[in-house]
């Protein structure tokens, strides 16, 4: 029986296992295939997240860091992971099992350039976290409202332009103003934006890059 | 045209052009505003655009820009201008024109799209033909003497561009520059295309002139310039940044002084690239030190 058992589990395991490596090379059918079938024989939903599409995601974070591949490979392997956590996702919520923390996230205004910032939001989504995406051209005003009505961790704030790096400082002192600072964590990123930069505005982290910006949110929240 | 002979004619006897510096910075020290349309002062401030070029042709720039950057439907339906291409990118080559009074070549400047491409992103390889089309018709129609699309980073954009201006413009030469960042692994687009990649894709898709701006300063524009040279014989176009930028008070500095920068582009010039000129952080300045080394 326990031998019986002990197979049946590897043979669970060999589906997560590729589930995961479907997602690193951005099989989305294969993902949406495989997870369909893991669900349907009883693995548990976190199981397939967790080992699975979220393993999966946090090698290609690790592979895009070191250079090994590019956006073109994360943005095909976020779609397959968009695959899988579509069927995973009403099952989470009925296990009511937590995500790591919710983030908001947005270019600021001013600055319609949302490249990094959606790569950053994929990445994190692939992590666990549940991201609120306010868009391009964001006022500062806004992110701090989405902060407080979503009971949001983090704000995630992205420019490209100099001229518009300035709101990110408003977010910062309109979170103190209203008694919010060190409750919402804040982190800047884009690529004129710096180290130097954010401890002159105040902000809790910088991001140099989406896998280093993923690291950082993980560390505001202990997760 | 500019009433000057051809430009490729001119770069096939050998010709080494200084071509002119960054626009953007120049046109916010004239009172551009943060979130403005910086194509819409064509139409709204089309004396500060002419200012621009003709301090870069004071200080030596051979072949200047237009301030169509980002004049394509798709860009410009960010501001809701995608009405107003046709004059937006016309009135820029007029503005070029007007400033060059046939001292200087005008290449018309085509930017991304700012979208990706299907599958990595939501956008129709159709619709990017058409804003490209339609763009590059009306710089066209107005008698730009070069098509200059630059900083890409996705090949398949770069090569939707250069055929669309082979079929819409089809006497007027086109000029393709990727960006590149340095990676421990070489030097790679943010699609991931490298050099060599660049150099296949375009010279297949019949583009005329071939190279690289922004995303490094001149030292590494040197070493990409190099790896250009022994992968193909076409000429090669070369705009660096004045190093690369940080933050100091709140304001963004590039560090490479006019002197540093021109040394390098004396370099670039001694290993073969046809057209030299600056991208980010660069001013009359720079493209004055940089005239003297060359010429």
């Amino acid at each position: 029986m326990i031998k019986v058992r002990g197979v049946f589990k590897e043979v669970k395991m060999d589906l997560i296992k590729d589930i995961s490596e479907s997602l690193e090379i951005g099989d989305a059918e294969r993902v949406t295939e495989l997870t369909k079938q893991a669900l349907g024989t009883g693995v548990p939903a976190a199981a397939v997240l967790n080992q699975g599409l979220i393993l999966g995601m946090n090698r290609i974070g690790k592979k895009f860091k070191d250079h090994e591949i590019f956006l073109p490979d994360v943005l095909l392997a976020a779609k397959a992971m968009y695959a899988g956590m579509d069927l995973i996702k009403p099952l989470l919520i009925k296990e009511n099992i937590p995500t790591l923390g919710k983030v908001v996230i947005g270019s600021i205004q001013g600055d319609l350039h949302d490249i990094g910032k959606n790569l950053v939001a994929i990445m994190l989504k692939g992590v666990g976290f549940e991201i609120i995406d306010l868009g391009n051209d964001v006022a500062p005003e806004k992110f701090v409202a989405a902060a407080q009505k979503e009971n949001a961790q983090v704000i995630g704030m992205s420019a490209l332009l100099t001229t518009t790096m300035p709101g990110m400082k408003k977010v910062v002192d309109l979170l103190k103003e209203k008694g919010l600072a060190g409750r919402v964590k804040v982190i800047v990123g884009g690529a004129p934006v710096t180290d130097e930069y954010r401890q002159e505005i105040g902000a809790d982290a910088y991001g140099y890059d989406a896998a280093n910006a993923v690291d950082k949110v993980k560390q505001l929240v202990g997760a | 045209m500019s009433g000057l002979p051809g430009i490729l004619e001119r770069l096939r006897e050998g010709k080494v052009f200084v071509a002119d510096g960054a626009m953007g910075t120049m046109l916010i020290d004239r009172g551009l505003k943060s979130g403005q349309c910086p194509e819409s002062f064509n139409l709204t401030n089309p004396d500060a655009v002419a200012e621009v070029s003709r301090l870069y042709i004071g200080a030596g720039a051979e072949i200047i820009q237009t301030n169509t950057f980002g004049a394509s439907p798709i860009k410009l339906a960010l501001y809701d201008l995608q009405d107003k291409t046709e004059e937006i990118n016309r009135k820029a080559v007029a503005i070029a024109k007007e400033a060059s009074r046939s001292h200087a070549y005008i290449a018309a400047s085509c930017g991304p799209s700012g979208r990706l491409l299907k599958p990595y992103g939501d956008l129709d390889p159709e619709d990017l033909v058409k804003s490209c089309e339609r763009q590059i018709r009306a710089l066209a129609d107005a008698a730009a003497d070069a098509i200059c699309v630059e900083t890409m980073s996705d090949i398949n954009e770069a090569v939707i561009w250069v055929k669309a201006a082979k079929k819409v413009a089809t006497n007027i030469p086109v000029f393709v520059t990727m960006t590149f960042d340095p990676t421990p692994r070489g030097f790679f687009t943010m699609m991931g295309v490298d050099i060599k990649k660049t150099v296949t894709e375009l010279t297949n898709a019949g583009c005329d002139v071939l190279g690289s701006n922004c995303g490094n300063g001149s030292d590494q524009m040197v070493d990409i310039a190099a790896m250009f040279k022994e992968l193909t014989d076409k000429p090669l176009l070369i705009r660096p940044n004045a190093g690369m930028p940080i933050l100091e008070n709140g304001r963004t500095v590039y560090l490479e002084t006019p002197e540093y920068m021109a040394d390098n582009c004396r370099e670039l010039a001694r290993i073969g690239v046809a057209v030299i000129g600056g991208c980010c952080g660069t001013t009359p300045a720079h493209i004055r030190a940089i005239a003297r080394k060359i010429h």
